[in-house]
């Protein structure tokens, strides 16, 4: 059958099992974009710029674990979607793009909008392809595919010239088939290792596991839950590993690094195995990698062998795929309790230098980490994925939100994307259309790619957008604060009003100032039929606490000051991981305005909250 | 730090060395040498590359190298026995009273005299980069006028086989990985 160059395109992501693209026309795309007519099973979303295409085929492809697909032409279409490349390559996220590109003729003239895309995106990619001949797009996008989606996954683009998207060739799907005689997606490790890291973890006294990304990608909860459970390994996750354990597990301590819980780095520090799953020991995860986990041996598991003593050495590798590894280690594993390691935990937990927000007065003010604990509390019951972007309400998000399911929480981790989150999130709603999508973003990165509001709107889907808006480019300003002498030099930022924004988008727009109206703010969000835009005008100067300043020991981390007003209880022994059915949400008990205590069963057992406003 | 000489097979495709000489830039390793040529399979290009590395260095680019889609198998010849040569050509001042004294070098070396005129000595040189590093020092008071290396290229002896997979993996296609116990340990 012959086709076109650009209706080739399509039939292969119809085989592919595409049912959404992302994109943005031009020129060089043109030919592909006329074509698209003929094939209306797939859904085209019109983006509002490039970057939002690659995020949402991101956000697609986290919710679904499928592959995302986005659509941009040559040039600056090609070159707008870069940050979503890199953020898609740091974070294992498969997705294909497809660029034009002009004649083929053409290339290497400084043709109008030519970009050479393929050297541009070479170093942020799993693979790239530059294709000039009707004939090798079949199989360019099919190797793309199985690339971007086997091994450890990842972005792979696909640049097509004008002339070969015009011309014609045999469509052949068969003899198009991935012929990648040096890619090797997964590995095995020797049988001996297996056993060596069974022995290890058979002796250890103060085991740990640090789960990854891995797990997700693999498909490995209960495994990773069973071998936990048998051998009696607390477990800690990694930010984007959250949601792969419940969090409501009592296994589960919570998640490590930078801001991570106190008492979980001070446990990584005194363990004597550490069972890394589907992690990279990210500088963000370790701090000083010279005093890193000193007492302990290493045991890493990853699909990736150049992840293998890249920053840490470590004392067993299983290189390979994360089920195929479990299976054969698990049954070599004596059954375990480790229940002196468990107190000593247990008594880190209690140390009342750790936060614990449920001890926090209201003062009237409304702080980032009550709105996000509280959004919790809403939605638990419900089916939900949070977006969020990057900053201080990432790190609140993972530390107050509690995540049940994988796929739970989609975050830019690796690259720290700001501006990744309304996108990301309007992809992630195309995948689980059932599923309530949350935004959760700073006034900051809203800001970045709000336009993409208007994709919303066009597609009539719902996201609802949670602004933490404290009217500062806020991690940054933490930061300048703690290391700068609170020089706020770039960080006091102003934006539009977002209710009004929202609205000239044609969408819904709330305020909440205080947390007393959160609860009815989020119900409105819930009942209301398209987007929601929530303008949540919080504290200004808050900070994320605990802290471990960057390339700082792991176990020296900044703690909450005892003397500002967001008081810590003097102990921490009531504070434990609410499990979901435990934890209901209190409609009997509403806060009522300024200056109420929490709606908490514990309130009686706290301090007297302190009335004085902050500062 | 030590330098490491690997070899590389390749798909023969446009833009591959700039992906390999992508790599070495993006993870930091700075390039000696890289030859490139082709091999006795068709489609298929040799490069030979000499880093400066530690053996974990060497390590972390061998598995990166692994990891480019291009790139069919890899080998760290720095410990195993190898051949390793190089060409050079220098160009080099003479004059009536010192000709000799530089044909003599040359015969020394076992190096080949392709060009004369009346001023300068075109002379071919083969052998390690060493050597060829020897001669361009004892030429060097003569006046060199120009020097041209090929960079190295190396192969090992005997009939050992390459490996296939980075190190301290195997995988399933690779028949000659097979017998990966020999001393090849995951642990570091």
């Amino acid at each position: 059958m012959k086709l076109t160059g650009a209706e080739i395109i399509w039939e292969c992501l119809q085989k592919e099992g595409v049912d959404v693209v992302f994109g943005y026309p031009g020129g060089a795309i043109l030919p592909t974009y006329d074509a698209m007519t003929k094939y209306p099973k797939i859904h085209h979303v019109l983006v509002r710029h490039e970057q939002g295409a690659t995020h949402m085929a991101d956000g697609y492809a986290r919710a679904s674990g499928k592959v995302g697909v986005a659509i941009a032409t040559s040039g600056p279409g090609a070159t707008n979607m870069v940050t979503g490349i890199a953020t898609a390559m740091m974070d294992s996220s498969p997705i294909v793009c497809i660029t034009g590109q002009v004649g083929s003729k053409a290339i290497g003239t400084d043709a109008f909008q030519e970009t050479d895309v393929t050297g541009v995106t070479l170093p942020i990619t799993k693979h790239n392809y530059l294709v000039t001949k009707p004939g090798e797009i079949a199989r360019a996008i099919r190797e793309a595919f199985y690339i971007a989606k086997s091994g450890r996954p990842g972005p792979v683009l696909v640049d097509i010239t004008k002339d070969a998207q015009q011309m014609t060739a045999e469509f052949d799907w068969e003899g198009a088939a991935p012929r990648l005689p040096g890619y090797r997606p997964s590995y095995h490790a020797p049988m001996s290792e297996y056993a060596r890291a069974a022995d290890l973890i058979n002796s250890a006294k103060r085991p740990l596991i640090l789960a990854g990304q891995g797990i997700l990608k693999s498909g490995t909860t209960a495994e990773v839950l069973a071998l936990a459970k048998k051998a009696g390994i607390p477990i800690t996750t990694t930010l984007l590993g959250i949601g792969v354990i419940p969090a409501s597990s009592p296994l589960n301590l919570g998640m490590m690094g930078m801001h991570g819980e106190a008492w979980v780095n001070q446990a990584i520090q005194q363990a004597d195995l550490l069972i890394a799953l589907g992690m990279r020991f990210d500088d963000r995860v370790t701090g000083n990698l010279k005093t890193y986990a000193l007492n302990a041996k290493k045991i890493h598991v990853d699909i990736d062998p150049t992840e293998i003593n890249k920053n840490v050495p470590v004392d067993v590798a299983l290189i390979g795929d994360l089920r195929e590894v479990l299976a054969l280690v698990e049954p070599q594993v004596k059954k375990a309790t480790h229940s002196d390691w468990w107190t000593s935990i247990n008594a880190q937990r209690g140390d009342a230098a750790v936060r614990d927000i449920q001890a926090l007065p209201d003062s009237g003010h409304l702080y980032a980490a009550h709105v996000i604990n509280d959004l919790w509390r809403l939605t638990q019951k419900r089916d939900t994925i949070v977006v969020t972007d990057v900053g201080q309400h990432q790190m609140w998000e993972a530390q107050y939100y509690r995540h049940e399911k994988p796929r739970s929480l989609i975050t830019s981790g690796g690259l720290g994307t700001m501006g990744f989150a309304l996108p990301a999130a309007i992809g992630a709603k195309f995948a689980c259309p059932d599923k309530d999508v949350w935004v959760v973003v700073g006034d900051g990165g809203f800001q970045m790619t709000s336009c993409e509001l208007a994709t919303a709107e066009q597609e009539g889907i719902k996201v609802n957008v949670a602004i933490i808006n404290n009217s500062f480019l806020g991690m940054v300003r933490q930061w300048q604060e703690f290391f700068y002498d609170k020089r706020y030099a770039a960080t006091p930022m102003t934006g539009p009003d977002f209710v009004k924004l929202a609205e000239a988008y044609r969408l819904k727009g709330l305020r909440c100032n205080t947390r007393a109206d959160v609860k009815s703010t989020v119900e409105k969000t819930l009942a209301a039929k398209g987007t929601v835009v929530i303008d949540f005008v919080v504290e200004k100067e808050d900070s994320v606490f605990p802290m471990v300043p960057a390339g700082a020991d792991l176990d020296k981390m900044i703690r909450r000051p005892k003397q500002d007003v967001m008081l810590e209880s003097g102990s921490d022994k009531d504070w434990e991981m609410p499990s979901a059915s435990a934890a209901p949400v209190k409609k009997s008990a509403p806060a009522r305005g300024r200056g109420k205590t929490l709606p908490t069963t514990k309130k009686a057992t706290r301090p007297a909250p302190r009335k004085s406003p902050r500062r | 730090m030590a330098k490491h000489t690997l070899i590389a097979y390749v798909e023969d495709v446009p833009g591959v060395l700039n992906r390999i000489s992508s790599l070495f830039r993006r993870r930091n390793f700075n390039i000696d040498s890289l030859t490139v040529g082709r091999t006795e399979q068709a489609g298929v290009s040799r490069l030979t590359v000499v880093v400066e590395a530690t053996d974990a260095g060497a390590r972390i680019v061998e598995a990166n190298l692994y990891k480019l889609v291009n790139v069919l198998r890899v080998d760290d010849l720095t410990h195993k026995s190898a051949l390793m040569r190089e060409l050079g050509l220098v160009k080099v001042k003479v004059t009536p009273q010192t000709r000799a004294q530089v044909l003599q070098l040359v015969e020394v070396f076992r190096a080949r005299v392709v060009d004369v005129d009346e001023e300068t000595l075109v002379i071919e040189v083969t052998g390690t980069p060493e050597k060829i590093g020897k001669f361009e020092l004892v030429l060097r008071p003569y006046g060199i006028v120009e020097i041209v290396r090929t960079g190295a290229v190396a192969m090992a002896r005997g009939s050992a086989l390459l490996s296939s997979a980075p190190p301290l993996v195997r995988t399933d296609t690779s028949a000659d990985h097979g017998n990966d116990d020999s001393g090849l340990s995951m642990s570091v």
